[in-house]
């Protein structure tokens, strides 16, 4: 008796899609199939096989679009941004702290293209200390920021070891690149190169140290001559 | 009342069981699919670059799942838990759980021509000047890019900076090299340097045209080179032309 209706109701079922005037029919059967069913579950065990002899879609249908791997969603950490911290000395100017942040994009796994936007102060000439006349720059003027935008080269990429238990990732890199300096009240063109040494952490965090010479003209002090401004920092980026 | 919030606080412990239950449901959970290794093996190196070591290989009818990508390297754990870096080249030996080959394409020429968005950064000589620009394009075709540009000027005497905005036409958008033609029109602002006495600033409408070229070297990477004219509008009698030659690199997204 309940497979019969179990029948009645699977019919139902297949026409059921094509039909929207079978659904409430459907509807029907379905909640007196579920009363039927609850009494004995052999039975439904046998309506199940019975199901398959009437060549039914099966029940759970597996998607195959799930499956198929989609390497664009793969979450890619090229970017790499960060702080770094350090000293620069400045031509004539003495040395101060300065502070930058930076974004990094790997291109490949030797190459980068590195933006900074950087902040530092300028100290005065050893002619103001000595003369103690009056100063050459206001306090406006002697504060120095700078940005640039250059290309590193990943030159040694490797493992470093330390103390024969710990191996770090990381490497050696060499960068060059070109931007201006806010020097003196003046906006110069200015050339940067200089090395580093990236220590990867974990994945997503890096240590950096940095040696960068700033190379400007400026006629600041009476003539025009090529002044270099070393900055060693150390930073901290994620990537992401 | 007092009630009323038990209930909240347990329907809401219910919900944090339930959606923690239920992992399809969380929308901060990464994409890690699972691959098969179908080359005899794959290495795993333990950073992403041919200078770290290869330190384990997941053999052939490994699931391997994919973690995160880096440049051309692809993190992947094994069935075994080890956790390493594998080049794209060799991740092209895996399948996708139905046995299909996996699309794991490098981006090509194809890729440079179709490109939509890009970001470059430049420098060059702008009148004796030195000057650096900065500029983002939206390609409305492959033919025609729009863009906007900021470049900084920096001379001997003065120093300025000009925005602009521009429409890129490429010929030849599939070639290698692909020349094109650009004209635009911005404003270009003029500070003289603080060792010149009695001088003004001074900002002028611009106008240019120009010639350049993108060289595309691989991946999201190429070269451009550029030679412009400008036009400076300025309020005197005579208008200015400027030279401009530039070169530099972009990305495209």
């Amino acid at each position: 008796m309940e497979s019969r209706l179990q029948y009645i109701f699977l019919n139902q079922n297949k026409t059921q899609n094509a039909t929207s005037c079978a659904r409430s029919a459907g509807w029907l059967m379905q909640i007196l199939v579920l009363l039927f069913s609850l009494g004995s579950g052999a039975e439904l065990a046998l309506a199940a096989t019975e199901a398959e002899d009437l060549e039914l879609e099966p029940l759970v249908v597996r998607e195959p679009e799930q499956r198929k791997v989609k390497v664009d969603a793969i979450d890619s950490e090229d970017f790499e941004i960060g702080i770094n911290a350090g000293l620069m000395h400045f031509e004539d100017f003495g040395t101060d702290t300065s502070t930058s942040i930076r974004l990094a994009y790997h291109i490949s796994e030797h190459f980068f293209v590195e933006g900074v936007y950087g902040r530092s102060k300028l100290g005065q000439t050893s002619f103001e200390q000595l003369s103690g006349g009056a100063p050459l720059l206001t306090d406006e003027e002697r504060d120095v920021t700078f940005y640039n935008v250059s290309l590193g080269w990943n030159i040694f990429p490797g493992e470093s070891f330390v103390a024969g238990r710990w191996a770090f990732k990381g490497g050696l890199y060499l960068i060059a690149g070109a931007g201006s300096t806010e020097f003196g009240g003046d906006d110069l063109f200015t050339i940067n190169a200089g090395a580093g040494y990236r220590f990867v952490a974990t994945d997503w965090m890096a240590l950096h140290l940095d040696v960068r010479d700033h190379y400007f003209e400026s006629d600041l002090l009476g003539t025009m001559e090529g002044k270099h401004n070393v900055e060693f920092s150390a930073g901290l980026t994620f990537f992401f | 009342m007092n009630n009323n919030r038990y209930i909240q606080w347990g329907l809401m412990v219910l919900m944090l069981i339930f959606s923690s239950s239920a992992a399809a449901w969380n929308p901060f959970e990464k994409y890690q699919p699972l691959v098969v290794v179908s080359d005899p093996y794959i290495e795993l190196r333990t950073g992403p670059g041919k200078g770290y070591p290869i330190f384990y290989v997941a053999a052939q009818g490994d699931e391997v799942q994919i973690l995160k990508s880096k440049t051309d390297w692809y993190k992947v754990r094994t069935p075994r838990d080890k956790e390493g870096w594998v080049h794209r080249n060799e991740m092209r030996h895996t399948l996708d759980l139905n046995g299909d080959p996996i699309d794991f394409g490098e981006l090509g020429l194809g890729d440079f021509s179709k490109r939509r968005w890009e970001m470059g950064f430049n420098g060059g000589d702008f009148g004796g000047a030195n000057s650096l620009s900065g500029y983002i394009g939206y390609a409305l075709t492959p033919n025609i890019t729009l863009q906007v540009e900021g470049t900084q000027i920096l001379g001997e005497f003065s120093d300025g900076v000009m925005a602009s905005a521009n429409i890129l036409m490429y010929p030849f958008p599939k070639w290698r090299l692909s020349p094109y033609f650009t004209i635009g029109t911005g404003i270009i602002t003029t500070k003289p340097h603080t060792t010149i006495v009695a001088a003004e600033d001074r900002e002028d409408e611009i106008a240019h045209a120009g010639v350049g070229a993108n060289l595309y070297l691989n991946d999201r990477f190429m070269l451009r080179m550029e030679y412009k004219r400008h036009t400076v509008l300025t309020s005197r009698d005579d208008n200015e032309e400027i030279d401009q030659w530039k070169a530099g690199f972009s990305i495209f997204f």
